[in-house]
């Protein structure tokens, strides 16, 4: 951590981001940087459009213009001729099907080969409508080449390194501690159909590896020994703790926390706030902060971006916003020194 | 189906270009199918299309009103039709004994009221009833549960009116006498134009109740987001009710109309024209009413120029490869928006 | 892992939470021995009165096997429904497709359409064997069709596959009556090969073991696999799609294809239970596969305990016997001793008002079936958890205002 990490390459872009739903305008134009492995917060008051320009971030809804750039992959924007995608899927298996029908008709095939130039075909429809689904990066970046772009799904963000928490703590409730965390692993983990199904010696290996560095996450968010335990059974302040052990789980070079002291006491969030540095100290994580409470960010934060009617008024070291009249405005009365 | 892609094109509302050419496709590509429709099945068939499109909106109004609220495929709506059309038939074939055609207009047209006031009332009691015992309990449950349950109570009403009417097809009374208007050459069944014409003053009926009126704003705002409509103190119960209400009723007056038009009826007529009528919501973009109606009409054209081509036994399978192609290609429908709808 | 709720305390309980220790540890073994056990003593009752009395040994070893293939039917529904949260109502197509793949492997009709002789008449010993292979290929074409049909239409909201699955259960026998020229009809394909083993030849219709000891291995095996399934990392993804999906897919699982995974797999399990059934009967027709099937398998699964793949097998064999024993003899029970009103009720015309019945009964009362799995039960008992204003609801609540 030599300088400041402001100065590092960005890691992530966001390029005039707008979303509007009907005739409001969530999020206005919003340009935004994040450097690798910095701190970087955004506040503003309710119903800034914090949420809505993060979801963006996050893949779970489109950009109504706009971009986000992520290590140099363009993975949000507007959708583009996404009705031509779906033409990619059943065109090939089309033809096909339609040279059969006319080698048929010439009389040039039939019995054995027809049966399976048909069979042919179902197996293209199938894999064309596989790769829609699965959607591997080259099939992302060759649609894109030809002018067809999707935004990445919220799972293709996790994939491609970025890890989030949610305001409203969303756990898999009726799973144990561990097993939230073995599900975050998911990306990092191998074992396919037929390992499962074989139980081989790999996928056994793998597990127990998991098993492993799942203790090891919740020792580091500080739940060591809760791993059996229900995740709606743990106290409030364990929950968040466990939602960023699972965000960790993955393996991220971002991590986006959506409000992670919402509901917390002083003394939690002091331990949250301890956490996040060690999360960047130690592990080089790439953080950015939602809050609402500026108290939280201000501490820790290397810039401070400040929303309000889904518009960037104001950005700088946390001391520089403080003293700007605007966002001060904006807070109007709100704890903003 | 000529329509489908073009229109599916012009509602994207991506293409700078498309924004002018908008309106006129709207207007271009319904003429354009209409009159090639016509031109290829001919003036009789085109009516009999209308007619049964006009069944088929009918019932897919009501899983459109019911799904844009809470969110829930109503299976049972399909055996709501149904039963509206035993309801219908009971009515004036059992209690008022009737038979034949009535060419009396002044004894016609009370009984044409009566019939279709006792089945959507009777539909519409049912409906709410349904709708209290078996789904308002499972409101906030997983998703699976009213599911499960909204096909349970299908069977249930299936079996019930088998076990009344038995597994064979019953006669319903057609009372509306057979005679053609005759214009040119072409031969219209003044029952298709009655039938049409009902239908379509219902849904401008709907569409004025929805867009005027308090109670229909309160379903609007509920079916929006529920919370937000509660918080602004709606009713949504009440709202709820009125919903399954209205769209059994509705079911109930497409019984009557199917049973004037094809009399008669069997316990499990519901099923297939219930999964006409959900294909035809999604088609028109599943929540939105002026989309289930147009939806109906389209699935009635097809039906029917299936059956002109001569593939008449294959008209269930078409209308279901319309659905999934619908489901590929434009998954809102072609009313509905596209923007936000993610993979 | 079993973090259990309000164990009734006393030492048949204890020795039940012990059981239930031992046979998670070693699963696969417990699921060897318990259909072991129970197909012992299955031949055991259907020697004795008073089940003798209702049927003979024969017949009740003859509906063992065929409520088999209904065991096998709700294992692989279970999955779909019970384990990955997905309603198929069109679950029968799958069956009815495994059924026609062997059909056309095993037929003299079929194989004259395929222009391949796989069956000869010379040696009906040897026609059988290919009922071995038969079994994995029905499998895969039927899971070759669930992703043909789960693709385009789990990219969508939950509720799209339930209509679409119930028209494909529709469309299915439909295709295969209007096809006179490659399906041969309402009479549907006849004269398929029993299937054969080296040794003991080619089954027959009159000694229904051979039939009897292939279901309970292949039952056995099917259950194996199952578990082995949802307790690896895709059992967990499937269960973490269920609780919360867009959790899941911030946890980096792509919930469309673990979807489709389980849908697959699901119509998978009902393609080998067809080509069972097939080669059972010995003949395949549109009939076989109504609307009724999907529907009497759905009952089975939510009665049964969704999740739980014994509760389902149970609840499918306790349904199956009860529709083919059970209300049989209550009709000529109360026909017998002239019983009012009831001697004019036909039960088995009732099953199916029944069956509506118990599945909303089930829903409002007790969701998570009668052998319930212990999770599932916390989660459906759960209802103030539901996320009513999360961010996906409302996002897409406030996507769809556009649309009105």
């Amino acid at each position: 951590m030599s300088g400041n990490p402001m100065d590092n390459e960005p890691i992530l872009v966001a390029d005039s981001v707008t979303r509007r739903f009907g005739g409001l305008v969530a999020v206005n134009s919003v340009d935004f940087t994040i450097p690798e492995g910095s701190i970087v917060s955004l506040i503003g008051p309710n119903g800034a459009g914090k949420t809505t320009f993060f979801n963006v971030l996050l893949g779970v809804i489109d950009p109504t213009a706009g971009s986000v750039v992520f290590r140099g992959r363009r993975m949000i924007a507007r959708p583009e001729r996404i009705g031509f995608e779906s033409l990619i899927w059943v065109l090939p298996a089309v033809l096909v099907g339609l040279l059969a029908a006319l080698l048929a008709e010439a009389g040039i095939v039939s019995g054995r080969l027809l049966a399976l130039l048909g069979f042919i075909t179902l197996l293209i429809l199938i894999g064309s409508l596989l790769l829609g689904i699965i959607r591997p990066v080259w099939y992302s970046k060759g649609l894109e080449r030809i002018g067809i772009f999707r935004s990445a799904r919220p799972n293709d963000m996790v994939t491609a390194g970025v890890g989030r928490t949610f305001q409203n703590i969303r756990l898999f409730h009726n799973m144990t501690a561990i097993e939230n965390v073995l599900v975050g692993m998911h990306t990092q983990l191998h074992g396919n159909l037929l390992e499962a199904f074989l139980q081989t010696p790999r996928v056994k290996a793998e597990e127990k590896a998991a098993e492993q560095r799942a203790d090891e996450l919740l020792t580091l968010v500080g739940l060591r020994g809760k791993g059996n335990e229900a995740a709606r059974n743990l106290p409030y302040g364990d929950q968040r703790r466990l939602e960023i052990a699972r965000a960790l789980a993955a393996e991220p070079k971002l991590l986006l926390l959506d409000e992670p002291a919402a509901g917390m006491n002083p003394k939690e969030t002091l331990d949250l706030v301890a956490l996040i540095s060690r999360l960047r100290n130690d592990l080089g994580l790439t953080i950015l902060l939602i809050e609402h409470d500026m108290k939280v960010v201000m501490g820790i934060s290397d810039r401070v971006t400040v929303l309000d009617h889904g518009e960037k008024i104001a950005e700088g070291t946390p001391d520089q916003v403080r003293k700007d009249p605007r966002v001060i405005e904006a807070y109007l009365g709100a704890p903003a020194a | 189906m000529t329509a489908l892609p073009a229109t599916s094109e012009a509602g994207g509302a991506r293409v700078p270009m498309g924004a002018s050419l908008k309106p006129l496709l709207r207007l271009v590509v319904p003429a354009v199918f209409l009159v090639g429709a016509y031109a290829f099945m001919g003036p009789e068939q085109f009516v009999n299309a209308l007619t049964r499109g006009a069944i088929y909106a009918l019932i897919a109004l009501g899983y459109t009103m019911v799904y844009g609220i809470i969110e829930l495929i109503n299976f049972a709506h399909g055996d709501m039709f149904m039963m509206g059309a035993f309801v219908s038939l009971t009515f004036l074939g059992q209690i008022l004994g009737l038979t034949g055609s009535i060419t009396d207009i002044a004894r016609l047209a009370p009984l044409l009221v009566a019939a279709f006031f006792v089945s959507m009332i009777v539909m519409g009691a049912i409906g709410v009833t349904i709708e209290r015992l078996a789904y308002k309990p499972l409101r906030g449950a997983p998703r699976l549960a009213p599911l499960i349950t909204a096909i349970g109570v299908s069977f249930i009403l299936q079996n019930i009116v088998m076990l009344k009417y038995g597994p064979f097809q019953t006669n319903s009374p057609k009372i509306f006498p057979s005679f053609d208007i005759v214009i040119g050459s072409a031969k219209i069944p003044a029952l298709s134009v009655f039938i049409i014409v009902v239908a379509l003053s219902m849904m401008v009926a709907l569409q004025l109740f929805i867009s005027r009126t308090r109670l229909g704003r309160a379903m609007r705002s509920t079916a929006a987001d529920r919370d937000a409509a509660q918080l602004m103190g709606v009713n949504i119960n009440r709202t709820i009710a009125i919903t399954f209400l209205i769209g059994a009723a509705l079911a109930g007056a497409a019984g009557v109309v199917n049973g004037l038009q094809y009399g008669v009826s069997r316990f499990d007529d519901g099923f297939q024209a219930g999964l006409k009528a959900f294909t035809a919501a999604v088609l028109g973009g599943i929540g939105n009413t002026v989309g289930a109606a147009l939806g109906g009409f389209i699935i009635g054209f097809i039906e029917v120029g299936a059956t002109v081509m001569g593939f008449s036994r294959w008209g269930p399978a078409i209308v279901f490869g319309v659905l999934v192609i619908v489901l590929v290609f434009r998954p809102s429908g072609l009313l509905g928006q596209q923007l936000g709808e993610r993979a | 892992m079993s973090a259990s709720t309000a164990v009734p305390s006393g030492r048949f309980a204890a020795r039940r939470q012990r059981l239930a220790e031992v046979s998670s540890r070693h699963r696969s073994w417990s699921i060897v021995v318990g259909i072991a056990i129970i197909g012992a003593i299955l031949p055991v009752l259907a020697n004795i009165p008073p089940f003798t009395l209702a049927t003979p040994t024969n017949a009740w070893m003859d509906g063992f096997t065929n409520a088999g293939v209904w065991v096998l039917l709700a294992i692989g529904l279970n999955l779909v429904v019970g384990v990955a949260g997905l309603l198929d109502l069109g679950y029968a197509a799958f069956f009815a497709i495994g059924a026609y793949t062997y059909a056309y492997v095993a037929s003299p009709f079929g194989n004259s359409i395929l222009g391949i002789e796989f069956v000869t008449k010379v040696s009906p010993d040897l026609s059988g064997l290919v009922f071995w292979p038969m079994l994995l290929v029905g499998a895969l074409v039927a899971g070759m069709f669930g992703i043909l049909l789960g693709a385009p239409t789990l990219r969508l909201r939950g509720d799209y596959l339930a209509i679409v699955t119930l028209g494909f259960g529709e469309i299915v026998p439909i295709v295969f009556l209007n096809s006179d020229a490659v399906t041969n009809g309402t009479n549907g394909v006849g004269g398929l090969a029993r299937p054969a083993l080296p040794i003991i030849g080619s089954f027959s219709a009159l000694n229904p073991w051979p039939y009897y000891i292939s279901m309970l291995v292949l039952v056995a095996v099917v259950m194996m696999l199952a578990y082995r399934l949802v307790e690896s990392r895709l059992g967990r993804a499937w269960e973490a799609i269920r609780e919360d999906e867009l959790a899941a897919a911030a946890s980096g699982i792509n919930t469309v294809t673990a979807k489709l995974l389980a849908f697959a797999l699901g119509a998978s399990t009902a393609g080998i239970a067809g080509v069972f059934n097939a080669s059972k009967l010995v003949t395949v027709s549109p009939d076989q596969f109504t609307f009724i099937v999907s529907f009497t398998v759905l009952a089975m699964v939510v009665l049964g305990g969704m999740g739980n793949f014994w509760g389902v097998a149970v609840g499918a064999f306790v349904i199956y016997t009860i529709n083919n024993v059970l209300l049989k003899v209550l009709n000529q029970f109360f026909d017998a001793v002239s019983f009012p009103i009831l001697k004019d009720i036909d039960f088995i015309q009732l099953q199916f008002l029944l069956y509506g019945l118990a599945l909303v009964a089930m829903m409002l009362l007790r969701p998570e079936g009668l052998f319930p799995n212990s999770r599932r039960q916390r989660e459906l008992h759960t209802q103030v958890l539901e996320p009513g204003a999360d961010e996906l609801t409302t996002a897409e609540a406030t996507t769809e205002e556009g649309q009105r």
